[in-house]
């Protein structure tokens, strides 16, 4: 008498596959590439550029091969960078050191005063590039603050929870102006 | 005592879960197979310095890579110390940045062109001068979008 095979219980193979489709699914969270974003000066209008941006227009903030900071050639730790660029883009007393405004029409709020100011990031050939990312971050966070302070105090909001116009109106008054230097030797070696 | 009822004629029949777990294994194979993560095989070190001011790059097919760092273990002997630069799997040349901008450029839709972005994945012991190279190659190749790859800083 033949019995009829037992048939094996499946049942449970799909918790198993559920569970190895969920590790696969934890396990590859794509790293999310992320980091700071920079636009370089194209090639030819370099020069032309240069010339119509005025000394005190340019905040000049160099790195030399020790890794040592430099803003307007006196020694400046990396702390003191960002509160320094947003003095200089703000200058709420309109000293003549700092950057020279200008009125423009912004849409959504008016006529402003927009500055002229222009950060120049400056480095060695034997810079780290540690210390130089850390400089640009330090560079792009003065700007965030600056829009997040002017968003505010204009609307109460966040920069980032503003509307997309908001937000364009904003970029108009703190325009975010880190041009990369041509390379140079700063401080020698 | 409550006793098990036997199964009476009405009941439904128990529908069959033998196919869930095809169904499933169907779905990991997918997950499996579409996100084969387009990692290269790094030839060199690459320790992302940290940041916080970050912004997340969108659209990966728009993006295209150049790793820099110093060559790890097993390459040394071959490629030396010092840092060189990584494009797709080759280690290859400064100069070389404007003939791979091309050839990721051809790749691309022409409508996708202009929003192309450049990441430079360099490890933090790199020195500015080989990134300065690489940033006077990029803009002889009119990539000007460029973003230098970092961590989250917590």
């Amino acid at each position: 008498m033949a019995r009829p095979i037992q048939e094996i219980n499946a049942g449970s193979m799909a918790d198993i596959a559920f569970l190895l489709l969920i590790f696969f699914l934890v396990t590859t969270t794509m790293d999310v590439d992320s980091g700071i974003t920079r636009k370089l000066p194209p090639i030819q209008e370099k020069q032309q550029n240069d010339e119509k941006i005025k000394e005190r227009n340019v905040y000049v903030v160099s790195i030399n091969y020790h890794n040592q900071v430099a803003v307007e050639g006196e020694l400046m730790p990396v702390y003191k960078i960002c509160d320094g660029v947003k003095e200089f883009i703000k200058n709420p007393n309109n000293d003549p050191n700092l950057s020279e405004k200008k009125e423009k029409d912004i849409p959504l709020i008016g006529k402003m005063m927009v500055s002229k100011g222009v950060v120049s990031l400056q480095n060695d050939n034997g810079t780290s590039y540690s210390k130089y990312i850390e400089v640009q971050n330090e560079l792009v966070r003065a700007f965030n603050e600056l829009r997040d302070e002017f968003a505010m105090k204009q609307w109460g909001k966040k920069y980032k929870d503003l509307s997309k116009e908001q937000q364009d109106a904003v970029k108009k008054i703190y325009p975010m102006t880190i041009s990369e230097a041509e390379p140079r030797n700063v401080g020698g070696k | 005592m409550a006793r098990f009822k036997r199964k009476g004629k009405g009941g439904m029949p128990a529908i069959s879960t033998a196919s869930l777990p095809d169904i499933v294994f169907m779905l990991l194979f997918f997950f499996m197979v579409s996100t084969t993560m387009r990692e290269v095989d790094l030839k060199i070190r690459v320790r992302l310095p940290e940041a916080t001011e970050i912004k997340k790059l969108e659209k990966k097919s728009l993006v295209s890579y150049i790793y820099v760092g110093a060559p790890i273990k097993a390459y040394q002997a071959k490629l030396g110390t010092e840092p060189r630069l990584q494009l797709n799997d080759e280690i290859s040349a400064v100069s070389d940045v404007v003939n791979y901008i091309s050839a990721e450029r051809e790749k691309m839709d022409e409508a996708d062109i202009p929003f192309m972005t450049t990441s430079i994945k360099a490890d933090m012991d790199v020195k500015m001068g080989i990134i300065t190279d690489i940033k006077q190659e990029l803009r002889k190749a009119q990539a000007l979008k460029i973003n230098y790859s970092t961590r989250k800083k917590m």
